[in-house]
């Protein structure tokens, strides 16, 4: 049971800004305007995405779309589209911001309507979802901005020299 | 007059019940007439078959939807419904409402049971929340629930007469599969094989609900119920530790194998016939060794467990390619002698047909020319990889290495069958299988594991095989050559449970909704229906009042309903996606009903 209190905890800690307001904060401008050793960042902080003029997409981008049809794909299908139950996550983050996201894959949710019960699992304790959920989130909002086609991106930046220790340190080796 | 001749009958009935020294007595009465439908698959042996021949290949053009049900419930809907004498039972998706309809009256509702269960489950269920069905023995109705309790209810008034948990949603465990009641047993299995879940087969007492024996997947011998000398595999004792030498370290704790597809058995052996599932996680990396026994054909005796002969079929999966699809017994000739057979229609694209009083491997055959990722199972007896497939390196994603895409694989994960059951006909001697025409790019790479989360490990793509547009084909095979004998192209899957009738007509249903028939010798189209929602349940038959019914259940979902919805693109090839292709949610939406065809009342 303290797997499910600290997800609670966490999720009511990251989720706070986005609840305060009982609207959506869609996520704005999503031009880059800050490189983070090829981390992009939009005018308001939040990760965004680069795609060249040839379809070259960023590492995290990339990062993204191989994490998300590993611990997403199987409820919210491929490359974004949704599945006979759940949404479609690439119209879902034309009205979602940043916060928003974080606090939903964090404290999970429930859509509970006779018949057609919903309910999504807090990945709080997943490490193999929030070691990656920047990258995720990025993919996905390239593809809400149509900014990627559907299916595997072809080509791709360089993984940044800060990745692999990054990723050793938050999987735990 | 007519209340004095049911009374009568009831009477009758309830007689019978009691004079049965075994629920298999009961049962084996009941699946012998058939104007019932008294097991989810028809019979012990599993062949979906029906004698009924009112409906045949010359009037079933002119069959129509005589009544219809709506469960109430918008998911998958898996699975097909009972009817025992004047009474259907069905089942819904979670929350597993169960109705007990009045054939007599339309359908009226006699009775329902609605679980509460805590939604919590829901997101451990890897593929929708589905439920392939129940089980009657002994007045009784039995259901196993997503929470994993197995329940029996008492099949006149709906009360609940006994109920067991026997598994830890929490730590990944669901239930999905139909119960089965072999001899005084209910036998059950478990579902949880993407979250790292040890999973078993087990008996439970059918009047108490006390629990006989558990088999699990893997594990020391005493967990397995195998027998070093006495359990045999092809011919051979599979000697000591026959599954934890083939797991490194603990591994095998968290190894899945889980047993949530179809149960068959034989009475005159005492043998209970099942496959296991995928072992964890999916980036076969993490697990080297054969990983035994995971992605096995297993004969168990119904009283103890005791394991008599076992079969992997894909050694150190590195594909998702679990072994949990029916076995379907059947008596056949071959070369002259008559043989007591077992045939299996594999996720891995192998047609197999074993001698299932001892496991003897005598076919093992591609029922898609399509599956690439093994050239052939070598069947040389003298090998010394006899009975393993042979695998092709491009297509072994550990051979490419994790982080690296393997690409054109075939089957994709969703296997060239899943769950959706075929059925046979001894009038043909032909088996009807529903199959998925689909290819995959697998990426696996390195997870870390969390009780009651997803443990996957790979990246999956998929697409209809290259040059090709359909992702499905209804096939007839003879299981004694391992042939195709004829092949029915679908734009999409098909992924319903087939129906063979001695009418000679074969029923299954389409991803699109529509129900069909189809000529059982030559395959040829000569009825379909479009039901109001997307299929994924299994056809069955049953008479009532003199006219034969066809009933199936519409509702789209399942893994169709995630990997489909939205339509597959064309392979990428380093130049992106392209196009897609038919998408199923341009054909229909989320359902929940039965639909019962029947020719026109004279």
């Amino acid at each position: 049971m303290t797997m499910i209190k600290s997800a609670i905890v966490l999720g009511v800690a990251l989720a706070f800004v986005p609840f305060v307001g009982l609207h959506a904060e869609p996520p704005g401008d999503p031009a880059a305007v800050k490189n983070d050793d090829g981390k992009y960042r939009d005018k308001n902080g939040d990760p965004t995405y680069k795609v060249s003029p040839d379809g070259t997409v960023d590492w995290y981008v990339y990062s993204g779309f191989r994490r998300y049809h590993s611990e997403c794909h199987v409820c919210h299908g491929p490359d974004g589209e949704g599945s006979t139950y759940a949404p479609a996550l690439k119209n879902s983050l034309k009205t979602i911001g940043y916060a928003e996201f974080y606090g939903i894959v964090v404290s999970g949710k429930q859509d509970l309507s006779a018949g057609n019960e919903k309910v999504m699992p807090a990945f709080a304790e997943n490490k193999n979802v929030m070691c990656y959920l920047d990258d995720i989130y990025v993919y996905l909002r390239a593809r809400s901005n149509e900014a990627i086609p559907r299916g595997r991106p072809a080509k791709h930046e360089d993984k940044p020299g800060t990745f692999d220790a990054a990723q050793d340190k938050c999987m735990g080796g | 007059m007519r209340k004095y001749l049911l009374a009568t009958c009831m009477g009758a009935v309830a007689l019978f019940s009691a004079g049965y020294a075994t629920a298999n007595e009961e049962l084996a009465k009941l699946q012998a007439d058939a104007k019932q439908w008294a097991l989810p698959t028809g019979n012990f042996a599993n062949t979906r078959y029906s004698e009924l021949k009112q409906i045949d290949t010359t009037n079933v053009g002119k069959i129509a939807p005589a009544w219809t049900f709506s469960t109430g419930v918008l998911r998958g809907h898996e699975g097909a419904p009972l009817v025992i004498g004047d009474v259907m039972y069905l089942h819904a998706p979670f929350p597993n409402t169960v109705f007990a309809l009045d054939l007599n009256n339309d359908g009226k509702i006699l009775w329902k049971y609605e679980p509460k269960q805590d939604p919590n489950v829901i997101p451990v269920m890897c593929c929708d929340t589905v439920n392939r069905g129940l089980s009657y023995a002994d007045g009784k109705i039995f259901l196993h629930q997503a929470d994993t309790t197995l329940v029996a209810l008492d099949a006149k008034s709906g009360a609940v007469v006994w109920s067991v948990k026997d598994g830890d949603p929490s730590k990944g465990a669901t239930g999905t599969s139909a119960p089965m009641i072999f001899k005084d047993k209910v036998i059950v299995g478990v579902s949880g094989g993407e979250f790292g879940v040890r999973s078993w087969l087990g008996a439970y007492d059918l009047k108490t609900g006390k629990p006989v024996w558990r088999g699990y997947s893997m594990g020391p011998d005493s967990d397995t119920l195998v027998d070093p000398v006495k359990t045999t595999q092809l011919g051979k004792p599979v000697g000591p530790d026959s599954s934890t030498s083939t797991w490194q370290g603990d591994q095998w704790k968290i190894g899945g194998g889980a047993t949530w597809g179809w149960y068959s058995y034989d009475p005159d052996l005492n043998l209970v016939y099942y496959g296991s599932g995928n072992p964890s996680t999916w980036n076969p990396k993490q697990r080297p060794g054969d990983n035994r026994w995971s992605m096995a054909v297993w004969a168990r005796d119904v009283d103890t467990g005791a394991v008599k002969w076992v079969y992997q079929m894909t050694p150190h999966d590195e594909w998702d390619y679990d072994g949990v699809n029916e076995m379907i017994l059947t008596d056949q000739k071959i070369d002259g002698k008559d043989r007591k057979l077992l045939t299996h229609f594999d996720r891995n694209g192998f047609g197999y047909t074993l001698d299932r009083t001892n496991g003897e491997l005598l076919v093992a055959e591609k029922y898609d020319p399509a599956v690439n990722w093994a050239t052939k199972v070598d069947m040389d007896k003298s090998s010394k990889t006899y009975g393993r497939p042979l695998v092709v390196p491009a297509m072994s994603t550990e051979h490419n290495g994790e982080d690296v895409n393997s690409k054109g694989i075939c089957p994709a994960a969703l296997g060239t069958k899943d769950e959706q059951p075929a059925a046979y006909s001894p009038q043909t001697e032909l088996f009807y299988v529903p199959t998925n025409h689909v290819c995959m790019d697998y990426e696996p790479f390195k997870v870390s594991y969390t009780a009651g989360q997803p443990y996957v490990g790979a990246t999956l793509s998929m697409y209809p095989p290259p040059g090709q547009t359909n992702m499905g084909n209804f096939i007839a095979w003879d299981g004694k050559t391992g042939k195709i004998v004829w092949s029915d192209p679908e734009q999409f899957s098909v992924w319903s449970g087939a129906l063979a009738t001695a009418g000679g007509v074969v029923f299954y249903g389409t991803l699109e909704g529509y129900l069909k028939a189809v000529d059982a010798k030559t395959g040829k189209e000569l009825y379909k229906f479009k039901t109001p929602s997307g299929i994924i349940g299994n056809v069955m038959t049953y008479e009532h009042g003199g006219r034969q019914y066809v009933a199936i259940l519409s509702g789209v979902g399942g893994w169709a309903g995630i990997g489909l919805a939205a339509g597959l693109t064309k392979a990428t090839d380093g130049l992106g996606a392209v196009g897609g292709y038919a998408a199923l949610s341009n054909y229909t939406a989320l359902g929940g009903t039965l639909t019962v065809f029947a020719l026109p009342a004279m």
